[in-house]
This record gives structure tokens, C-alpha cells and sequence, in this order.
């Protein structure tokens, strides 16, 4: 047969091949190695040379020309045949599901607010639960006597020392971790104090005698209040969104000098005022400072030397903040209802 | 506390509107809110005198007022029985806004015709203005009330309710506010007046006072008032008291709580003729001595208290309350006035000691400065002869044995830039702390001494200097700066890592994550076999008495509030502390992760079928959190842990060390803690944990040849364990991995046998294993199962 013909004929039974089975055998027929133009190509070396160019030609575009049209008739039988829906298909059907437990919203809280701080060269370290009444007051300026223990109230633990005192107790912030970090390390101090820490009072929806805290500090030369806002400014950014706007005010803590409270502006109200805020169009967020100078000359460090900022913020208010949680006892109820809805 | 704008304007004149003033005050260190706005409801509300009053033609208990306001008269019908001419009232206008006296509801006013008589507004009661409950008559203001005038600007005021810090007592005082005021808004300061005429005799031929611990009063100071008139206050007075929130008493008493409202500085009046030898004398309380106080308690004093007493007993408790003996009465004449300081830690203990916190202790406690003393004392004497008369004995007693002198603060300016990261030009420092009271004198270009006002205890280093300056400048005005400077030197920490370890392994395995509450009752510790521990003095319940020492009770109780809530499946897990006491330290706090399985067996989704929470779930758990923590791998051996089922229970070691526990919870524990149905605990002690794991991991070549899969069913005795048949099946070197894949009792196997199906994988690093070698193995294999266990192998 001419490789013409074969050519015509080749196609139009490759028209006929209804599946992909037919395509294989049409394609071992005519393009196989004991197919007619393989054959046709084998037997070129029998004929003199001007000759042989011109069949050699022929044979390879005809093989050419076979072989792209048995691709797309190829590609057109596949296509045909996956869109053909086989029975019992049903993608609502619910997935396996993959077990995996989440995270409690508080730890979830914590690691966002040490990985803000280790990102800026924080290190995180912890401290003891049960402190003793130096770390928690003394230390920091609130010698027994003085008001502002009305700040903290205190869970005391029913222990006597050898001298009839009274000295233990659980926490109230973790900022006697602060005092314990500077006891053991020189300046440049940076880190960060995740932790738990007890009130002595009633709980209610905005109030629990247990909660979380996480306590920073920085000490070296040079260090500013300018430094210690640029900081949280940006904290703050990292978790509550780029949206948000930041006050720092002046306020209160017996260990730092000039003292601090910084708020973010009310995302329920925009900055109007709602009941979130109670009216203020402003929610508080954390208490900071400048290291009083006491607290770093009880420690050894040279005041002249060495400045260095201090903050504490509540974790849990920040985790109802961020999802709009209306009632702290949640944290400690574990419903899974509840924890469920955390990543 | 809570203070009247209109009060504090009498100090600084205020042109913001309220709602800047809190603002600014806020950001500046006090925290205010605007509390309460009186008069905001009475537009179309005026001054206006009654000129005449007239029957009503139709009705006999009403009666027809013409009002006069500024020129116009107008007629209202009116009901109120103490109307008279010459009244100044309260008349609202036709589209005022007022509370209606029956139905409480605010309504705007309208043109009415009352028994066919048109009235052209209301003249209002109290309760109309929002002002109190009297709805019986009219309000009826003094006669000075300008006619005319809007009722706001009149009467208007609004209420300041303002946090304030511990360390600033100066500003829990109307004047000390109205200091900050002046601060921010650099207007001048007008004082209260202090002078009054000396008409008395010398004060020392009247009376004298003594301090016999001047440790716990460093000041002392009297003045004497003979012939006052006891009686009511002038309305002003009494209307300040009551927008502080204190109800009125007498005109003596009212002076003492005003001013110390006004100024800061409590004071207290003596009946002066009820002292004993006219003799004040500040000392400790003695041993059993008690006092019945102003509110007719008698209370037991102690010697750690400190007390006023005359020549004979304890006349009040000092800066805490007075005694009812010497009180101000009815009958009373000549009075001793009194204005001290005392120390404030024991003065602290005293108030918690009687539990009586007063105005006067929360005052004191903060620590007031003793300079405050004269300023006020002479105030209330002359606030005292303006409103009750009496004549003022001369001079004033001050025993002073606290004086002490701590000169100047010296501040370097270039301590400002240094600890704000902000310059502030030395001329607005100055201005500013002029503005605060502080004398400044300018030592050289570099350095200011700094005298901060008598008023202010908190300001001693030029730290609280430097903050006194960026708080009236403004915080606002920091720039935002980010740390520079030298990184420390990190190390992390090994066992913080550990935990975040724990919660991504526990959770990643199904488990959510719960933290339960560390306190505890004594109960619970017992019914899980947790020692009792550390108990808290002063616990708020019974509940949460003492501090856990372990974490069984707290998810225990979190899986019953979970099984109430109707949960069918429940895994929990939490990493947190155990408190174990030691002698004369603080606790050890042992890092501990639980976790507790229950439920969820049967058909959970169309396509997942699971078995129920058991020993082995707990065990799988454990063995995949230590494989992971890296201890290679965990090791189950027997336990008596008494918290566990006896039978259920193993303990977990790691290392050859025991690191924890697991096991169905004992069905006594369950009870106790409500827990409905077996659950299985995992109990793993971090700190023991530590040590183990971490271990360096070392790379294994993947094997080159092939293995030769068998499986091996074996028919054993109940008590031959699972671990010797692995032991005996390991023991061959060409076997690498052998995996139970089934275990089965009933027919045809024999009672008191069960038959165990192992997979066994045969493999060499060296070459590909041919039957032969392998049949070999296999066959030793059983031999050895069959002479050391007595397994037979179960036919087909
Ligand atoms: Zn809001």
C-alpha cells in the first residue's frame, strides 16, 4: 500500500477507535514496531539513495502526522472518559475526620505574645508560682505597710518561718521574676516571663482568682521610656492588627519610674465609647515603666549605668480582647464547646 | 472618689469642657470619668420668684401662680402646697424636658389647660429635676438665685469619679485635683482662705499634748474653739458633702469632712471639755484596753495600736475613728480640734485589724505629708468660726518630733533625655514644675535642685522628678524607638522547650488542651492519692483550700463538667504544676502532664469505627509522647499506683527511670469526682522527663535488600504475657520488626488460652534473605516459644 493511502485509512480508523482499548490497538497496528511504516522504514536501506531520502521522508512525516493525531484523539478519549460520572459519587459525604486535639486559647495567647517578644530579641524564661514575700513586694518597692499591697491582693500560704513571719505566699504578678532574673544575670538583660498568677478575690465575668501573665524587661545602657513605647507599639501591632491605635498613659506601680498603662482604642466602638470601654473609647491593656531605680540598686546594678523598662500584661484579657470573649470563668471551665473554637 | 466640677472650679478656672478636662487628666496619671452630669435635662429651665398666688376658679386644691422671670410674668396652675410670694422656684417652660412626678418617665412639656385654666409652663418638684425623690411640694430655691437665670448654670454640676493611684493622697482632695487642673492648663491656683481672728486665750494656758511614740506620729497639731454654736450647716456646705457622697451631721463635724475633702488632711473634733486634765496625749494602746467608737462599738485595742487619750483612757483611735465619750454633741461648747500625721504601715494594720477602713485611714494609709497639717488645721478653725461662731483660742499647738529635712532633689537635665528618650527644653521644665508647685533653683546650666511642694509625699528621687515633667508635658510627645544595643546571651531552656513539646504532641494526638484551677480541696486530694500539701491561709472556700500536688483532681473534674455538658467522647490533657513542699523552702514546682481518656467507642461517622477509650489508648499515648520527646522510647512495667485500678495500671518508664504512671482511674476516685464510667489517665513527670530526652539522633541506612514478611499464630496460656513472646520473637538477629496483629479467645481455642498473631518481619543489612534461611529462623523460633512458654502454633 502507498504510505498515502495508509495515511488516509489510519485516520479514518482512528475516527472508529471508541476507547482507549481501540486507540491501543489501532496505535499497535499502524505505529507499532511490526506496523506498515516501521516495516516501510526498515526497508529503505534496499533502495538506492535518492530514492531512500525521498521515501525515508514520506515514512517519517506520515509517522509523524499519525503520531500527533493519535495524541489529541488520546488526550479527546481520556477526557470523555473521566467526565463520565461512575455511580455513587457523593462529595458531601463527610471526610475521615484526623484527630488533633488544639490548644488551649491561653497557651495559644501566650506563644503569640513570646513569639511578638522573640522576634525583637526577647528570651523567655519562668519563674516559681509560690514566692516568698522579698520577691513579690519587697524587692519591688512595696515594703509591709504599704498601700499599694491593696493593689494585690494576696493568697497567703499557711506557713510560719523561724522568726513567727508569715512570708510565703502565691504570686500576684510575675513580676518578681523581674528581681530573680536581675539577682543572676549582669545588664544587657531582655527577656520575657510567661506565667500564672493569684488574686485574693471573688470571681465574676471580668474577674478570676487565677490568670496569666506575661512579664518583661530590659535592662542595659541607654535604655527609654521612647524605647520602651516603640516596643510595645509594636507588640501591640503584632496581635491586635495594623488597624489599631495605641495610648500610653501615665500611671502607677510602685517598681518603675515614670510609670506607664497603655491602652488600645475600643475595636467594639471605633474609639466612641460602648460598655466594652465603659465609655472611654479606650481598653487597658498592660501596665509598664521605667525600672524604678530602687528595685536596681537592690539588685547591684549601678543606677548611673544602667536604665531599663518593665511590663505586665494579663493574658487572658488580651485573648477575650482579640476574640471576644465576655466572660473570663471560660478559661478554667474546659468545655470542650469552648476550646474547640481555638486553633 | 467621687468630686463636684463645680467644687473644683472654686480652685482654677476651668474653660475645656468637662469631657477634655478627665481626658487630660486621665492621660496625665488620674484616671476620671465623667460620672454624673446634673442639669444636663433642664433646657427651658429657669430661675424665676413667685409674685403672686391666686385661687383657682375650678378647683380647690390647685391654686394659680404668676411667676416672674427676668421682666415677663407668667401664670401656671400649680398644686404644690407650699407655694408662697416671694419664692424663688424652678419654672419650666413650655418644650422642657422633665421626669414626670407620677410615672417617673421623662416627658417633654406642652401647652396644657388644667380645669380650663391655661398654664403656661410648671414650677417643678425634685423629683421633676431629677434631683431627688420629694415630689410633695416645689423645690424652692435660696433667695439669692438669680431670676431668670438658666436652673443649669445655677445649680448644674457634674460629678467626677476619678481612680487615685496609691502613691497621690494630695489629689484625694478637691484642691489637689484642681492642682492637676491647674498643671495642665498653667492657670493660676486660688487657695482656700486660712486667717481667722485670735480672740481666745493663748492655747497653751488651755490645753497641751504629748507624743509618747513619735516612731507612729510624727506630727501633732490642735487648735482650740471656745462658745461655738452647735447646729445644722449652711445649705452650701451640706450640698458639698452630700455631692461627695457624706451625709451632713453638724456644723463641727461637717468642717472636719470638708475640709478634709477639700485639702486632704483628716481631721478629727474633740468635746474639749470631756478630756480629761485638757491633756492630749498619742501613745500605744494599752494591754486590754478598748474604746466604744463614734459608732457605738466597743472595740478591743491592743498594743500595737496607736491611740488618742487624755490623762485617763483612749479617746480615739489615732487617724482611724473617734470615741463616742468625747464626741461632739448636742451640749457641746468648746471643742479641740485635731490634725496629725501618723506612720502609715501601722496606722494600716490598726483600720484592718478593727476592719474599720474609713475616709480617714484610706487617707493616712497612703501616706500623707505631716506638712500638710497646719495648712488644714488652719482652714477647719477658720471654717469652723465662720459657721458655728465660738471664739479661737491663740495660736496653735504643733509637737512636730518627725521634722526632717532632705534638702533639694538634685536633678541632672540630662537625666531627662536619659531615662525618657525625649529632650525637653530646660524652660519648659521649668515651667512645668512651677506649675506643680515645685521650687526650682537652677544650680548650673546642667542641673536643677528640685523642692517639691508640702503637699506632695511621692517625689524624692529625680526619677519621680523627671516623670512629673513627661506626665504634664505629655506622653503623647514620646517618639517610638526600638531597643539598639547589645542582644544578651541566650540559653534555652531545656524544660520550657519540653513542655511546648508536650502540647504539640498531645495535641497533634487528638487531645485538647484544658488548664484546671491549682487550687484545690482537701477531698479531692485524697480521693485521687495526692498528698495534702501546702494550704493557703486565707482561702476564699472549703473548694480551693490547697495548693495541688498533682493535677489528677483538676482533670478529673474537667472531664465531668464535660460528661454533664453531654460530651460522648472526652481526651484532655494538660502541662502544668504540682506543688510539693519542702522543709523551710519554697515548693518544689514539678512540671507534670496529664491526661485523661473517656468514651467514644462504637460507629463515631459513616465511615470510622473506634473503640472506646481503654488502658491500651493511654498506653499507645504514653509510649508516641515519649518516643517522641525523645527518651527512646517508653517501657511499661507493673505498678501499685492506689489512685489506679489495680488490675489497669502500669507504670512508665523511660531510660530505666521511672517517670510516670498510667491506668484506668480507680472507680473510688471516680466517684468522688463525679466522673460517670471508666476513664484512663496518663500521668508523666516532666522533671524526671527532662533528663532522658533530647537524645542525639543518629542516623540509620535505610536496608538495601529485601524483606521476607511472616506471620506467626501462636496459642498461649492466659498468663504468658504479650512481652514474652516479643522478647523470645526480637530475639533473633534476623528479625526486625514483629508486630501483634491479632489476639483472640473462644472456640476453638481452649479455655484459659487465648492465641496471638504476630507479623514478623525477617531482614539483612547484608544480603537478601532466601527461604530456606528464613524457614530456619521461624523454625527456632517456635521451638523456643513452644519449650520456654509452651506456645503451640495454631493451624490454619
Ligand atoms: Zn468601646
Amino acid at each position: 500500500m502507498k504510505l498515502l493511502e495508509l495515511h488516509g485509512q489510519a485516520l479514518a480508523e482512528l475516527e472508529q477507535a471508541a476507547d482507549l482499548e481501540g486507540l491501543e490497538a489501532w496505535r499497535v497496528r499502524y505505529l507499532g514496531r511490526k506496523g506498515p511504516i516501521s516495516q516501510s522504514l526498515r526497508s529503505l536501506s534496499s533502495l538506492p539513495v535518492e530514492e531512500r531520502r525521498l521515501q525515508g521522508e514520506m515514512a517519517n512525516r506520515v509517522k509523524g502526522s499519525l503520531q500527533d493525531a493519535w495524541q489529541s484523539r488520546r488526550e479527546g478519549l481520556r477526557l470523555a472518559q473521566v467526565s463520565k460520572p461512575p455511580s455513587g459519587v457523593d462529595i458531601s459525604l463527610p471526610g475521615r475526620p484526623v484527630p488533633m486535639g488544639r490548644l488551649h486559647p491561653v497557651t495559644q495567647t501566650f506563644r503569640d505574645i513570646c513569639a511578638a517578644f522573640q522576634s525583637l530579641g526577647f528570651e523567655v524564661v519562668e519563674g516559681p508560682e509560690v514566692e516568698w514575700d522579698y520577691y513579690n513586694f519587697e524587692a519591688l518597692n512595696i515594703p509591709p505597710g504599704h498601700a499599694a499591697r491593696d493593689m494585690f491582693s494576696t493568697f497567703w500560704v499557711d506557713y510560719t518561718d523561724d522568726r513567727g513571719g508569715h512570708p510565703m505566699l502565691l504570686r500576684t504578678h510575675t513580676s518578681p521574676m523581674q528581681v530573680r532574673v536581675m539577682e543572676k544575670t549582669q545588664p544587657p538583660v531582655r527577656v520575657i516571663v510567661p506565667g500564672q498568677v493569684f488574686r485574693y478575690e471573688a470571681t465574676d465575668a471580668t474577674h478570676e482568682a487565677v490568670f496569666h501573665q506575661v512579664e518583661g524587661l530590659a535592662v542595659d545602657e541607654s535604655i527609654t521610656l521612647a524605647d520602651l513605647k516603640g516596643t510595645l507599639y509594636e507588640v501591640a501591632r503584632l496581635l491586635f492588627g495594623e488597624e489599631r491605635k495605641a495610648r500610653f498613659r501615665c500611671t502607677y506601680f510602685p517598681f518603675v519610674e515614670p510609670g506607664v498603662d497603655m491602652a488600645i482604642d475600643c475595636a467594639v466602638c471605633g474609639g466612641e465609647g460602648c460598655r466594652v470601654c465603659s465609655g472611654t473609647g479606650w481598653l487597658e491593656i498592660l501596665g509598664a515603666g521605667m525600672v524604678h531605680p530602687d528595685v536596681l540598686s537592690r539588685v547591684g546594678y549601678d543606677t548611673r549605668r544602667y536604665t531599663g523598662f518593665a511590663f505586665g500584661m494579663g493574658v487572658e484579657r488580651i485573648a477575650m480582647l482579640r476574640h471576644g470573649i465576655d466572660d473570663i470563668r471560660l478559661f478554667f471551665q474546659n468545655d470542650l464547646r469552648f476550646l474547640r473554637q481555638f486553633r | 472618689m467621687k468630686i463636684s466640677f463645680r467644687w473644683l472650679k472654686d480652685y482654677v478656672h476651668i474653660t475645656l469642657p468637662t469631657q477634655e478636662i478627665a481626658e487630660k487628666l486621665t492621660m496625665a496619671g488620674l484616671e476620671v470619668e465623667v460620672a454624673e452630669a446634673l442639669g444636663d435635662q433642664w433646657e427651658g429651665v429657669r430661675v424665676a420668684r413667685v409674685t403672686g398666688v391666686a385661687p383657682h376658679p375650678n378647683a380647690d386644691r390647685l391654686r394659680l401662680a404668676t411667676v416672674e422671670l427676668a421682666g415677663e410674668s407668667q401664670t401656671v396652675v400649680c398644686g404644690a402646697p407650699n407655694l408662697s410670694i416671694g419664692q424663688r422656684v424652678a419654672f419650666a417652660q413650655v418644650g422642657a424636658r422633665l421626669v414626670d412626678g407620677h410615672t417617673g418617665q421623662t416627658v417633654t412639656l406642652k401647652q396644657a389647660k388644667i380645669r380650663g385654666v391655661a398654664s403656661a409652663g410648671m414650677v417643678c418638684s425634685e423629683r421633676e429635676l431629677g434631683l431627688g425623690e420629694s415630689h410633695e411640694g416645689i423645690l424652692e430655691l435660696p433667695p439669692d438665685a438669680p431670676v431668670g437665670a438658666p436652673l443649669a448654670d445655677y445649680m448644674g454640676d457634674t460629678l467626677l469619679e476619678i481612680e487615685i493611684t496609691p502613691n497621690r493622697p494630695d489629689c484625694l482632695s478637691v484642691l489637689g485635683v484642681a492642682r492637676e487642673v491647674a498643671a495642665i492648663t498653667g492657670e493660676p491656683i486660688s487657695p482656700p482662705a486660712l486667717d481667722y481672728p485670735e480672740e481666745g486665750p493663748p492655747i497653751g494656758d488651755l490645753a497641751s499634748v504629748e507624743i509618747a511614740d513619735p516612731g507612729l506620729c510624727p506630727r501633732y497639731c490642735a487648735t482650740i474653739i471656745q462658745g461655738i454654736k452647735l447646729g445644722p450647716s449652711p445649705r452650701w456646705l451640706q450640698e458639698r458633702l452630700i455631692s461627695y457622697g457624706m451625709r451632713p451631721i453638724n456644723n463641727i463635724v461637717d468642717v472636719t469632712n470638708y475640709v478634709m475633702v477639700e485639702m486632704g488632711q483628716p481631721l478629727h473634733a474633740f468635746d474639749f471639755r470631756t478630756l480629761s486634765d485638757s491633756k492630749i496625749i498619742v501613745r500605744s494602746a494599752r494591754p486590754g484596753e478598748d474604746i466604744t467608737s463614734l459608732d457605738g462599738q466597743k472595740r478591743s485595742l491592743n498594743p500595737d495600736m496607736l491611740v488618742i487619750a487624755d490623762a485617763h483612757r483612749a479617746v480615739a483611735v489615732a487617724g482611724v475613728m473617734g470615741g463616742l465619750d468625747t464626741e461632739v454633741t448636742e451640749g457641746t461648747t468648746d471643742i479641740l480640734l485635731e490634725a496629725a500625721n501618723f506612720a502609715y504601715a501601722s496606722l494600716r494594720n490598726t483600720a484592718a485589724t478593727l476592719k474599720m477602713r474609713t475616709e480617714a485611714s484610706m487617707r493616712f494609709e497612703r501616706g500623707l505629708s505631716p506638712e500638710l497639717v497646719p495648712p488644714n488645721i488652719k482652714r477647719a478653725t477658720q471654717l469652723i468660726q465662720q459657721v458655728a461662731g465660738g471664739r479661737v483660742a491663740r495660736g496653735v499647738i504643733d509637737v512636730y518630733p518627725g521634722r526632717t529635712d532632705a534638702g533639694p532633689i538634685v536633678l541632672e537635665l540630662s537625666e531627662i533625655p536619659r531615662l525618657l528618650g525625649m529632650e525637653i527644653d530646660r524652660a519648659e521644665v521649668l515651667r512645668v514644675l512651677k506649675a506643680l508647685g515645685f521650687e526650682c533653683r537652677e544650680d548650673s546650666p546642667e542641673r536643677l535642685l528640685v523642692n517639691p511642694p508640702y503637699w506632695r509625699s511621692d517625689v524624692r528621687l529625680p526619677a519621680d522628678v523627671v516623670e512629673e515633667v513627661a506626665r504634664i508635658v505629655g506622653y503623647d510627645l514620646l517618639p517610638t524607638t526600638v531597643l539598639s544595643g547589645r542582644l544578651p546571651h541566650r540559653q534555652p531552656d531545656i524544660k520550657l522547650r519540653l513542655k511546648e513539646r508536650v502540647r504539640d504532641i498531645l495535641s497533634a494526638s487528638g487531645l485538647h488542651e484544658a488548664i484546671t484551677y491549682p487550687l484545690v480541696s482537701a477531698d479531692w486530694l485524697e480521693a485521687t492519692r495526692s498528698p495534702l500539701g501546702l494550704r493557703l491561709a486565707n482561702p476564699v472556700s472549703r473548694e480551693q483550700e490547697y495548693l495541688r500536688t498533682s493535677l489528677r483532681p483538676g482533670l478529673l473534674a474537667a472531664l465531668a463538667t464535660n460528661q454533664k455538658f453531654g460530651a460522648e467522647a472526652v481526651r484532655l490533657f494538660e502541662v502544668g504544676r504540682a506543688y510539693l513542699p519542702r522543709e523551710g523552702d519554697l515548693p518544689l514546682e514539678r512540671e507534670t502532664a496529664v491526661a485523661v481518656l473517656w468514651g467514644g467507642d462504637g460507629d463515631v461517622l459513616w465511615t470510622v469505627r473506634q473503640a472506646g477509650a481503654d488502658f491500651y489508648e493511654a498506653k499507645g499515648l504514653a509510649a508516641t509522647l515519649l518516643d517522641r520527646l525523645g527518651t527512646g522510647g517508653a517501657d511499661f512495667v507493673p505498678s501499685q499506683e492506689p489512685f489506679l485500678h489495680p488490675s489497669w495500671q502500669a507504670a512508665v518508664t523511660a531510660g530505666g527511670r521511672t517517670v510516670g504512671v498510667i491506668g484506668q482511674v480507680h472507680p473510688d476516685a471516680a466517684d468522688v469526682l463525679e466522673v460517670d464510667g471508666p476513664a484512663v489517665f496518663v500521668e508523666i513527670d516532666l522533671d524526671a522527663v527532662v533528663a532522658q530526652s533530647g537524645r542525639p539522633i543518629s542516623y540509620r541506612h535505610l536496608p538495601r535488600f529485601p524483606a521476607a514478611i511472616r506471620d506467626l499464630a501462636l496459642i498461649v496460656a492466659e498468663e504468658v504475657s504479650a512481652r514474652q513472646i516479643t522478647n523470645i520473637l526480637r530475639s533473633s538477629p534476623l528479625v526486625t520488626e514483629v508486630t501483634l496483629f491479632d489476639l483472640y479467645r473462644g472456640r476453638p481455642i481452649p479455655t484459659g488460652h487465648k492465641s496471638l498473631a504476630f507479623r514478623l518481619r525477617f531482614q539483612s543489612p547484608q544480603r537478601t534473605l532466601t527461604d530456606t534461611e528464613v524457614d530456619r529462623a521461624q523454625q527456632q523460633l517456635v521451638e523456643r516459644l513452644g519449650k520456654e512458654l509452651g506456645a503451640v502454633l495454631r493451624s490454619a
